[in-house]
């Protein structure tokens, strides 16, 4: 309770902060300016992580910096201070080491047992392989025999280009848009292998809370499970060259129905392409 | 036969007459720093000013000036600049031209190695910065030089190899030098307990330059032998890993990371207690702390790595190492400000520097702090926030540390006190440009903007503005630095001995400027 209110202060803070710049740039609503909640257990975990350690180093930043505020405001010169002599105190200096020590022993508790956690990829309920290429993005339904490229979306690609007079806010989702989005479906715990075809990039979505790396000739997985449909966007995250900036990742999780709906569309897709293209080899045979 | 000798012991000649011949030819501490620190001065303003190029093309979103290849030669330049050209000779200057003055010696210990050591330099940043004229480009793969990324540099790969070599081999250079000033040395009576603590920060920093520089040297050989010799060192398909690289060059990286702030400790140390009129709280606990901070520098390199796919055993192990260093450095600060605590305090410009030192630094910990935490850094690694984290502790960091040495020994070094008034400007200027410039990017970075990407999306623009307006603002404030420094050079009010009220150690007993061989006959320490 007392920590939801904490947040509250918080946010309101950074918003006031963040507001006090906003007047250099166009006003944006909903400016973003702390990691998300996410929309699966694990992001949710992560992220009240991350606030219990912004708060611990709020806190030890107060005494810390009020001591020395308080110092330099106290013990000034120009109001007359005389200088003491002291300049060691044993007692002093093992609480100082002890209690930050014991802090760290009580934050490493939450954090190893989120760590494990996210380690588990048994159990799940189907499986993702994604492949890192220069500069898009493979994604392949184990099991289902779906599978397809996902590159940035032709619009952006065309406003990003290097003295493109196209307005920005025109483009749909600028830069977090692709041409095929990955869609999985909620409230199934997904397993996803990743590797790529030729250097490294890095897969990351901030609303679930996940990010590994695409290494060529290596296998990684992780897993998530949303528990809300939307859209979600991310990015390539780990430098891989000239359009590094370029290869956005947007996941689209849609209700198991709507999910199967989709997969069957895909199949359906699929058929009449073998159909066609034996129809054509037909054609050619005769 | 006599007078041979006498004339070989003769160490009261000047420097050489002949400009060239001086400065190319000298073994002097008091050149040979000089040269270091105009050399990083330089190097400060080109890293600087390709800053400038990534900060003006990132103030709005869309590709206005530049194109991607060029803005990773860029980002990539900038770092190695920065590095190994802006941070690393300005400590090893300042090593040169403080450590035989505070330990009570004529000169560094090896005078030639010195000479050696700083000449290689010029040489190694004009191979490296030939390499944006060349066709292709310069290297575009990050300074980190991941494969098989960096395999893809053109024809500026082996120039980039061999420039890190040179600049290992300079580094490696200093370091020795360090190490044999402070063993053989110091004055009588000067423990290594009784030792200033600049002197202590650089023992330890040679060590750790020593210990990783050849670990790079080994690592860059490596891409080399994976480019040009069919090795698969760092290639899967020939039975390679590409993540072993990362794990080689992290171990080089991370204690890396340490000697660019270690030095910076031992400045702040000498500055605090002088304008506090004070002496340092926990002179040996501050040794501990340094030690501490350097042992734990070696094993916790993979926190670099926590989403390479990493073991969980790994990730365990590698974030309560990490954490770990907190307690070390907390004691540091809790030190300083202890040393403030019941002083006399007055607020010269070294002072200031070194204060916003302690101040920004603690944020960069603090940030490091959250970073430590392995489910968390998921959500941080590569992104601003660590771009943020990182400049928090570099540049008010770090550099603040080089500028509050400048300022705080320059009257010594020159025998002119500076402009006392256009210091003070320059700090505030360049504290609140690089806040500016800074602390939006932990925002970005939370918000979900990667590093290294040329344009963003657009609800990244608010808080690149700002930092894009503070860069050029702290950019430009340094010009006003280089003014101050030269017309501290050319003349100004006289400086004493003392120069500072609370100053102490030997280097203020000697005159301001010190004779050209700094203590001829060894000083007494009691």
């Amino acid at each position: 309770m007392i920590c939801m209110r904490m947040r509250g202060v918080m946010e309101s803070t950074l918003v006031a902060a963040a507001m006090t710049g906003a007047g250099i740039g166009s006003a944006h609503a909903g400016l973003r300016y702390n990691m998300p909640e996410g929309v699966s257990e694990i992001s949710r975990s992560v992220y009240s992580l991350h606030m219990a350690m912004f708060w611990v180093c709020v806190a030890i930043g107060a005494l810390v910096f009020g001591a020395m505020i308080y110092s330099i405001v106290r013990f000034r010169k120009s109001a007359g201070a005389q200088p003491a002599n002291f300049h060691e105190n044993t007692a002093i200096e093992l609480i100082w080491t002890a209690i930050p020590f014991a802090i760290l022993v009580i934050m490493t508790i939450p954090a190893a047992g989120l760590l494990i956690k996210m380690d588990d990829t048994s159990q799940s309920d189907m499986t993702i392989k994604i492949t890192g290429y220069q500069w898009k993005w493979h994604y392949d339904y184990l099991d289902q025999d779906v599978s397809f490229f996902s590159a940035l979306a032709q619009d952006s690609n065309a406003a990003r280009q290097l003295g493109a007079q196209i307005d920005l806010k025109s483009v749909d989702h600028y830069l977090l848009n692709v041409d095929h989005p990955v869609v999985v479906p909620v409230g199934k715990k997904i397993r996803f292998l990743i590797t790529s075809n030729d250097v490294i990039h890095s897969w990351w979505v901030s609303d679930l809370a996940v990010k590994k790396d695409a290494i060529p000739g290596f296998i990684n997985e992780f897993w998530t499970r949303i528990d809300v449909p939307g859209i979600y966007r991310g990015q390539c995250a780990e430098l891989c060259g000239r359009d590094h900036g370029f290869m956005p990742i947007v996941v689209e999780a849609k209700t198991p129905e709507d999910y199967a709906a989709w997969l069957d569309a895909q199949h359906a897709a699929k058929a009449q392409q073998t159909a066609m293209v034996n129809g054509a080899a037909l054609a050619a045979a005769r | 036969m006599s007078e041979q000798v006498l004339g070989h012991d003769e160490h009261d000649h000047g420097p050489d007459p002949q400009f060239l011949r001086r400065w190319i030819t000298t073994t002097n501490h008091k050149d040979l720093g000089a040269l270091y620190l105009w050399f990083s001065l330089l190097m400060f303003l080109v890293g600087g000013a390709m800053a400038l190029v990534i900060r003006a093309e990132l103030f709005q979103p869309g590709m206005q000036l530049v194109r991607p290849e060029f803005f990773n030669q860029m980002t990539t330049m900038h770092a190695l600049v920065m590095i190994f050209g802006g941070v690393m000779p300005a400590f090893v200057g300042l090593s040169n031209w403080l450590l035989p003055v505070m330990l009570g010696a004529p000169d560094m210990a090896l005078p030639r190695l010195n000479n050696w050591g700083f000449w290689i330099l010029p040489f190694a940043f004009t191979l490296l910065i030939s390499t944006l004229f060349m066709p292709g480009g310069a290297p575009a793969g990050g300074w980190t030089m991941y494969p098989p990324l960096v395999l893809q540099t053109g024809l500026a790969f082996p120039f980039l190899i061999f420039s890190v070599h040179l600049l290992g081999v300079s580094s490696i250079m200093g370091g020795i030098n360090v190490i044999a000033t402070i063993l053989n040395l110091r004055a009588p009576g000067m423990t290594l307990m009784k030792m200033p603590l600049f002197a202590w920060s650089w023992l330890i920093t040679a060590f750790l330059i020593i210990a990783v520089m050849p670990v790079l040297a080994g690592a860059v050989t490596m891409l080399l032998m994976d480019k040009y010799f069919g090795t698969s060192f760092f290639n899967a398909a020939g039975g390679g890993d590409p993540v072993l690289f990362q794990h080689v060059f992290w171990f080089f990286g991370h204690p890396e990371v340490y000697i660019l702030i270690l030095p910076a400790f031992g400045i702040v140390s000498h500055i605090i207690p002088t304008f506090s009129r004070k002496p340092l709280f926990g002179h040996a606990s501050m040794v501990y702390a340094m030690s501490a901070i350097a042992f734990l520098s070696f094993i916790v390199w993979a926190h670099h790595m926590f989403t390479v796919g990493l073991p969980l055993a790994a990730e365990l192990f590698f974030m309560f190492a990490t954490m770990l260093i907190a307690v070390p450095t907390g004691v540091k600060v809790f030190n300083w400000t202890a040393t403030m605590w019941r002083g006399s305090l007055s607020f010269e410009t070294p002072m200031l520097f070194a204060l916003g030192f302690v101040f920004m630094f603690t944020i960069g910990g603090f940030s490091g702090l959250m970073l430590a935490m392995a489910p968390a850094d998921f959500q941080y690694q590569d992104t601003y926030f660590v771009v943020a984290h990182f400049h928090y502790v570099l540049v008010p960091g770090a550099v603040y540390s080089i500028m509050a040495a400048v300022y705080f020994w320059l009257p010594k070094w020159t025998g002119h006190m500076y402009d006392e008034r256009l210091g003070k400007l320059h700090f505030w200027l360049s504290t609140i440009g690089v806040n500016l410039t800074f602390f939006p990017m932990h925002f970005s970075g939370l918000a979900g903007m990667p590093r290294r990407i040329p344009d963003y999306a657009l609800q990244f623009t608010t808080f690149n503005q700002i930092s894009s307006v503070g860069a050029f603002m702290f950019g430009f404030s340094q010009l006003l630095f280089v003014y101050i420094v030269i017309k501290c050079v050319r003349g100004g009010e006289k400086a004493t001995a003392q120069v500072w009220e609370g100053a102490e150690g030997l280097e203020w007993t000697l005159p301001s400027p010190p004779p050209y061989h700094s203590f001829t006959i060894p000083p007494l320490v009691t």
